[in-house]
């Protein structure tokens, strides 16, 4: 065990120094920078499998923790350490497992790209800060490889910096992020001040004793602009979809688990906070699930394979934030874990349909791709069933486990609001595979089954899919809850109706996705007619993007304006001004050189005159 | 009788012819010669207050020889530096010594 445990610094270390070697030797090289790569994350991988068999083998309260001082203070001490218990533990495992079969995947995918060794190179320094900030044992190292996950998002979205759409994406995902990390950061500097370290354990002993909401609140929703911004909540979310313009397998990486599982991550590890708070908790829990309806509504008129799938990730995410907030944690938690192999499978199904078409994302102009690709195929469908809450797939079991938390916490409201974006994403990701993979062949005629090296991480990930969902569901006696749980909180027992209702409204969904895109008894095109001001609202993605533009042309640009007037006519008036002084005076006194040296004498005698005239007069006064 | 103030009063008016002519005068040779009135007004005051204030000792007539003995040490540098500044410029009036100026 503690041979073991003192391996553990080497999972987010490898990919860090896979990322080094690449970017300072081996870039020339491109084979080799992938195999340092892959290497790398296969070995952190093997370890993470390790740590969990040895975390999930043995007592759920066993926690493995080491650290050493990295900066101190007066008033605060900041180690840099690392903390492992079943949580991190999971997270491990996910982020290992889907970074590595996303880099091995992307051996096919990005064949031929000139930007090879950099790409794996991001990859790996993606992987290693996710790592990195999953091990963290405080806020402070937390944060720092918070800011990297934030960097490498940018670096890997615009990838194809040829592309303006990828640069501005690049850029719009690294801006919306910094608002939420400030927010973040200004949280951390209150816990800091407040209680002197940003130590999870030492946080942990010390919130519950604290009963002052007047600063725990403001802490509380502080740290959580950081989630909000992280996994794209309502009203950060806006980066995310757009995010879509890298290349698929980072899409598939982003979505599924680095950067949006960092926010999720981050409300498990600080819970202890927020379940301190009842109004956080409520905020919590109402932004996720507004998320949860707002993309998923937004979902149902996309046309663009990748946007589609973003914007089921929102959806989900605000599934698992509304989680956390209805104090389900366990369930946030699996959901985040079943969601990363099913949605990392649909987005590297996805990717082997763009691949295959030479880019090509609209799923209009797809169909009839089951039968040229099955395996790419039958492994999407696998992953919209689990995504959709189909009994037994993995996403069924934590689907069901948050709508159970929501009800059983007294959120009926959170539980219906649940269950219609469940019934949601079951149609628009089914009106997504009729469309594109059966129905007519609408182009796409040399469409064939992807190589292998892509085959094989869809396969894997379908396997996963399905029986990842296992762990946490009654058949298994909820062992999942037994290792990841809040303390003090009990778990609610499995609930017939609630899993029959959830499922019953998927099949709906998918019925209802049937008739219209693969029967046609209901034609797609009379429904937008009728509904079109609905349409149009949700076509545009209820016109955000343009809000915030918007924003930024009136008060931006107008407090840029007079901020310029300020420069130009105050500042630049000051300094011209003063400058211009100095001249003149320069100017004007030079007349006084003239070079006559008896001039200069006649000024020394007045000056001494002067100078005697007032000391007389001193004199005089004092005598008189 | 010839007091004090008749003395004093010949020293400044000595002193004042001296000032001007360093002021007025454009000849550097006639601005050296009022230095040296300025410098023989002092004196006459030293000696005249030696005189009438302090007869029994001889401060200020010493001093006066020391002013003299100055003077003439200032004088033959001072005529030196006309007759070098002659060579250059082949003149000795102020107003053409105006090589400082903006």
């Amino acid at each position: 065990m503690q041979d073991l445990m003192s391996l553990i610094w080497l999972i987010p270390v490898l990919p860090f120094l896979a990322f080094a070697s690449i970017g300072l030797l081996l870039h020339r090289w491109p084979r080799l920078s992938a195999a340092v790569s892959i290497a790398a994350i296969g070995a952190s991988f093997l370890l993470s499998l390790l740590v969990a068999i040895e975390i999930f083998g043995g007592d759920p309260g066993r926690v493995f923790e080491m650290s050493v001082r990295w900066l101190e203070m007066p008033g605060l001490k900041v180690d840099m350490g690392i903390l492992v218990d079943p949580l991190t533990a999971v997270m491990l495992l996910v982020v290992t497992t889907v970074a590595l079969l996303v880099q091995v995947y992307s051996l096919g995918y990005m064949e031929g790209d000139p930007g090879w060794a950099s790409y794996f190179s991001y990859q790996s320094i993606f992987a290693g800060s996710m790592l990195g900030l999953v091990v963290a044992n405080n806020f402070g190292q937390l944060f720092v490889f918070w800011e990297l996950v934030g960097m490498c998002s940018y670096l890997l979205i615009g990838f194809w910096f040829g592309k303006p759409s990828a640069r501005d994406a690049a850029i719009k995902a690294f801006v919306t992020n910094r608002i939420g990390d400030f927010g973040f950061l200004l949280g951390i500097l209150f816990l800091a001040v407040v209680f002197g370290t940003l130590d999870f354990g030492q946080l942990a002993a010390l919130i519950p004793a604290y009963h002052n909401l007047a600063v725990l609140l403001p802490v509380a929703i502080l740290l959580f602009f950081g989630p909000v911004g992280k996994s794209a909540q309502f009203p950060l979310h806006v980066w995310l979809p757009d995010a879509m313009e890298g290349p698929t397998p980072v899409s598939a990486l982003i979505h599924a688990a680095t950067m949006v599982a960092a926010g999720v991550y981050l409300i498990a590890r600080a819970f202890f906070i927020f379940s301190q708070v009842p109004q956080a908790m409520l905020l919590i829990a109402l932004v996720g699930g507004f998320t949860a309806l707002f993309a998923a509504s937004i979902a149902l008129v996309q046309n663009d394979i990748k946007r589609i799938l973003a914007y089921s990730t929102l959806s989900q995410l605000g599934y698992m934030v509304m989680a956390m907030g209805v104090g389900a944690m366990t369930a946030g938690m699996f959901h985040l874990m079943t969601h990363a192999f099913f949605k990392s499978l649909l987005f590297l199904a996805a990717g082997s349909v763009i691949h295959t078409l030479h880019g090509e994302q609209d799923i209009w102009k797809m169909g009839g791709l089951a039968r040229k690709m099955p395996i790419t195929t039958w492994t999407f469908v696998i992953g919209a069933l689990a995504l959709a809450g189909i009994p037994p797939l993995a996403g069924f079991w934590s689907k069901d486990e948050i709508l159970l938390g929501a009800y059983a916490g007294g959120y009926t409201g959170l539980y219906l609001l649940g269950s219609l974006v469940a019934f949601m994403t079951a149609f628009y990701m089914f009106r997504l595979i009729f469309t594109a993979f059966f129905g007519g062949n609408k182009g796409g005629e040399h469409a064939h089954e992807s190589a292998p090296v892509m085959t094989g991480p869809l396969v894997i990930l379908a396997v996963l899919s399905v029986v990842a969902g296992l762990v946490g569901s009654p058949l298994t006696g909820n062992y999942f809850g037994h290792y990841i749980s809040v303390p003090g909180v009990a778990h609610h027992p499995a609930n017939p109706v609630i899993m029959s209702v959830s499922s019953l409204l998927a099949l709906a969904g998918i019925g209802l996705a049937w008739l219209i895109y693969q029967k046609q008894s209901v034609q797609a095109e009379d429904l937008r007619q009728r509904w079109s001001p609905l349409y149009e609202l949700l076509r545009h993605k209820f016109y955000i993007d343009e809000f915030y533009a918007w924003l930024g042309k009136t008060f931006v640009d107008s407090g840029a304006r007079a901020l310029e007037w300020i420069d130009l006519k105050l500042v630049n008036g000051a300094v011209n001004g003063l400058a211009y002084l100095t001249g003149w005076s320069g100017r004007t006194l030079r007349y006084i050189v003239n070079g006559q040296v008896q001039s200069y004498a006649i000024w020394v005698v007045f000056g001494v005159a002067l100078l005697l005239a007032t000391a007389l007069m001193t004199v005089f006064t004092v005598l008189v | 009788m010839i007091g004090l103030n008749h003395y004093l009063l010949l020293g400044t008016a000595l002193f004042g012819i001296g000032v001007y002519g360093v002021f007025a005068k454009r000849n550097a040779i006639a601005v050296l010669m009022s230095v040296e009135l300025m410098l023989n007004a002092v004196n006459v005051n030293f000696v005249a207050i030696n005189r009438f204030l302090q007869p029994d000792a001889a401060l200020g007539q010493l001093f006066a020889i020391f002013v003299i003995v100055v003077a003439a040490a200032e004088v033959s540098v001072g005529l030196a530096l006309i007759i070098s500044i002659y060579r250059q410029r082949q003149s000795v009036n102020l107003n053409d010594f105006n090589l400082m100026k903006w």
